[in-house]
């Protein structure tokens, strides 16, 4: 009977001081925040993990070298578990964190980014979502405060069409094709659809949409429609467990896997590993190199690792996700020393920060410096593009590795900008926004 | 000693019948609600406001709707999600079609058509009890959020198919859209929350609510003393979801802002049916207790380790998961009637303290 009652009291005890002293550490003089929304655990941890060590390497990276401009960078990781609510509940944790508060919030999921684009406008930090998220923030005359560049899901979707008329011998030869669209039925997966659609009616192919519910793992009935209905190609947006399981039932239904393209969430090893040979010839979409043969990585081995491989395998060393992670926190640091320029070399306030995503322009000059050559594309972001339409490149598995079997295909911008701009327009009308103007006034 | 009701007299059956008939129980409640609405939105902070304090008040309001159901009517039900997505996307539609609405009224009526809805998906309660009707109310989950995401008219057509809360107001103040001031969406939960504690309250001490209990307790033998099973079972169904549309609305347009069906998927059910066991079966306070539990929680849990033991987060998060299954267990062996029987407990305790025979 005691012993139960010092038990309660002491979880009573533990609650409140845990509630009280949740914040507030202190923060070494000279440094910044860079928030990191994670999710190492649930279903999505095998695609979240690789990235989130990419973040964190690159960040470690650069710390190791004095950091930016002289400035550290403290990367605060808050585990999502890739649920919005508790996305939420971690940006609000986080956006006061530090001295200058959070300089550049990157969701990783487009749930999450949803709920985060209303909130940043009223606490005035950015939200980068690096080729996910609301396709519209691409009118950065509307969302001021959110970046999506160097491509999203829109432009990715009329590249993919592009490589499929290329392989087809000529877009006037999609006529009468069967195209199918399996995606994750959130609004991440939905995010291509319009776009398909649209080109569908300007190209004359059949767009078949077969939607598959999180989290993935049963895809039977989707994969006995591919085989009644035999589509040309199948272009898959998926996340997490889903692709894994849909490389498989695709090879169980013998559909050719080098008519299989997934987009650029679909199309890292942990994707295609479990399905053995049977992923031999997968493609997929990406907007930078795979491998761990650029310099950068070498840089990264050497000084973060000693140079143990082994070591660095463990951490995902290489994989696409995590050369997705470096590419994010590339972007990132380089907003940070983009915005320095103009405010000094300081902690910025995000801001400051939304200033340096606005005028960055990672010039090739620049990618090469960082040990980034032909890594990924120059980018310049303007205030009315946040997209700027990178180029968007595919690549095959084949069997141990991917290999590029394209060129950098562009998006269809006067395909996709109009819908973008339609888009941010119903969204300002709904919201009762103005847009900004971009002479510099706003 | 001090909680002794000793020379407390009744002197009219209004005064027998008060809902808290205790002096130092309405002490207690007043005190409770001034430093509720009036301290808490002085001294909380948008992060205590935003990520913790709404939420919970939101899921409070669901657990009470649920424990309408199953903790005074006996049905079990897993369709509280489903519920709750009907009232959120309800209230999407009427409010972006009469901007001009009252979002208070909004939110009412998008609870009168999840009441409707769940008097459909109620009907299998009249044939089929306990775990047959869990399944059946299963069906009201998995089938309304098939819905919502199939049919492109709920979510007007948007690509992605989220829907997103309008900026409203009431009186001149923002309530939803990101504008509105955290402390303003606070007591408009917090509101909404204590009107419906107190309409539930007095509607279980009333005859609806004890032929709810007699039907829970036995059913063959309310029906033997006139009690009508249709209509009390479909009586509770309808006001049951009626609180977690409200729920479910709120969810929406005050905490989250913009939503996906995901957010109402079978883990919320889940959650909103373990509140309302964890905080116990057929109470109001435990309702809020359990709700209580679970948004506290995992978030003290996460800040302690994280922030008092310094912790790295993915580690924290997999200790997370073992302590809260842990305390879960915890709580339910040292009290299976959940935390409002404990609260009961306490104050029986009180009353003798501190001189125990």
């Amino acid at each position: 009977m005691h012993a139960r009652n010092l038990i309660l009291a002491a979880a009573t005890a533990a609650v409140t001081t845990a509630l009280v002293t949740a914040a507030s550490p202190v923060w070494a003089a000279g440094e910044m925040v860079l928030p990191s929304l994670v999710y190492r655990t649930g279903a999505y941890a095998p695609n979240g993990v690789p990235f989130a060590n990419g973040v964190s390497d690159y960040i470690a990276l650069v710390n190791a070298k004095g950091g930016i401009n002289g400035v550290k960078i403290k990367l605060v990781e808050c585990e999502t578990g890739y649920k919005t609510d508790v996305g939420v509940e971690c940006y609000e944790k986080l956006k006061g964190e530090g001295a200058t508060g959070a300089a550049v919030f990157n969701p990783l999921s487009t749930g999450i980014t949803y709920q985060l684009i209303e909130k940043t406008w009223v606490d005035k930090v950015p939200v980068h979502s690096m080729g996910y998220g609301r396709t519209a923030a691409a009118d950065g005359r509307v969302f001021k405060w959110t970046f999506n560049f160097p491509t999203t899901y829109w432009s990715q979707a009329s590249a993919v069409i592009k490589y499929i008329g290329d392989q087809e011998g000529g877009m006037g030869n999609l006529k009468g094709k069967k195209i199918a669209h399996v995606f994750h039925n959130s609004p991440y997966g939905k995010e291509a659809n319009p776009t398909l659609e649209i080109l569908a009616d300007k190209f004359g192919y059949e767009l078949i949409m077969l939607p598959v519910d999180h989290p993935g793992q049963e895809q039977k009935a989707t994969w006995l429609q591919i085989r009644r209905k035999k589509p040309d190609w199948v272009f898959m947006s998926g996340w997490g467990v889903m692709n894994q399981v849909a490389i498989k039932e695709a090879a169980a239904v013998n559909y050719p896997m080098d008519h299989f393209i997934g987009n650029w969430w679909s199309s890292t090893e942990s994707d295609v590993l479990p399905a053995g040979d049977a992923a031999k010839g997968y493609k997929g979409a990406n907007f930078h190199g795979a491998g761990a043969d650029w310099a950068l990585h070498g840089d990264i081995l050497a000084t973060l690792y000693g140079g143990d491989k082994a070591k660095a395998g463990g951490k995902n060393f290489g994989e696409v996700l995590y050369n997705r992670g470096i590419v994010n926190a590339v972007f990132s640091t380089e907003a940070i020393r983009t915005a320095m320029g103009k405010f000094g070399d300081k902690p910025l306030t995000g801001e400051q920060v939304r200033w340096g995503l606005e005028n960055l322009d990672l010039t090739a000059a620049r990618l090469k410096a960082l040990g980034l050559e032909d890594f990924t594309n120059p980018v310049k972001v303007t205030c009315e593009d946040h997209e700027t339409m990178g180029p968007v490149r595919i690549q095959q598995w084949d069997g141990g590795k991917w290999v590029y079997v394209s060129d950098w295909i562009k998006p269809m911008r006067n395909v996709v900008r109009p819908l973008v701009e339609r888009a941010a327009a119903a969204y300002a009308q709904e919201k009762g926004i103005t847009p900004r103007k971009c002479d510099g006034s706003d | 000693m001090l909680y002794r009701e000793a020379g407390q007299f009744k002197s009219s059956y209004g005064a027998d019948q008060a809902v808290f008939p205790i002096a130092q129980d309405r002490w207690f409640i007043a005190a409770a609600a001034v430093f509720a609405f009036v301290v808490v939105p002085l001294i909380a902070d948008d992060y205590w406001l935003q990520a913790i304090l709404i939420p919970l008040l939101v899921y409070a309001l669901a657990a009470l709707g649920l424990n309408v159901l199953t903790g005074y009517a006996g049905q079990l039900s897993l369709g509280t999600g489903g519920f709750m997505a009907v009232g959120a996307y309800m209230s999407y539609k009427i409010t972006t079609a009469f901007p001009e609405l009252n979002i208070i009224v909004v939110f009412l009526f998008s609870g009168l058509f999840s009441a409707a809805v769940g008097i459909v998906f109620g009907l299998p309660s009249l044939r089929i009890k306990g775990f047959y009707l869990a399944v059946a109310t299963l069906a009201a989950q998995f089938f309304l959020i098939w819905l919502f995401n199939k049919v492109g008219w709920f979510y007007n057509y948007n690509p992605s198919g989220t829907i997103d809360a309008p900026p409203r107001a009431m009186l001149g103040v923002l309530i939803t859209g990101a504008e509105a001031q955290p402390e303003v969406k606070y007591l408009t939960a917090l509101s909404l929350l204590s009107v419906f504690a107190l309409l539930t309250k007095n509607l279980v001490r009333s005859s609806v609510g004890r032929a709810w209990m007699a039907i829970r307790d036995m059913d063959i033998a309310a029906e033997i003393i006139g009690i009508r099973p249709l209509r009390t079972k479909l009586l509770a169904f309808a006001i049951s979801s009626f609180i977690c549309g409200v729920a479910g609305a709120e969810l929406f347009a005050l905490h989250f802002g913009s939503v996906e069906t995901l957010a109402f998927d079978i883990n919320l059910s889940f959650l909103i049916l373990f509140m309302v066991i964890i905080g116990g079966l057929g109470s109001i306070l435990g309702s809020i207790l359990g709700a209580a539990f679970m948004v506290l929680m995992p978030i003290a849990l996460t800040n302690l380790f994280v922030g008092g033991l310094g912790m790295q987060a993915v580690t924290a998060k997999h200790t997370e998961f073992m302590v809260f299954g842990g305390l879960i267990i915890f709580f339910l062996i040292v009290e299976p009637h959940g935390l409002a029987r404990l609260w009961q407990i306490a104050k029986e305790k009180l009353r003798l303290w501190p001189f125990p025979y």
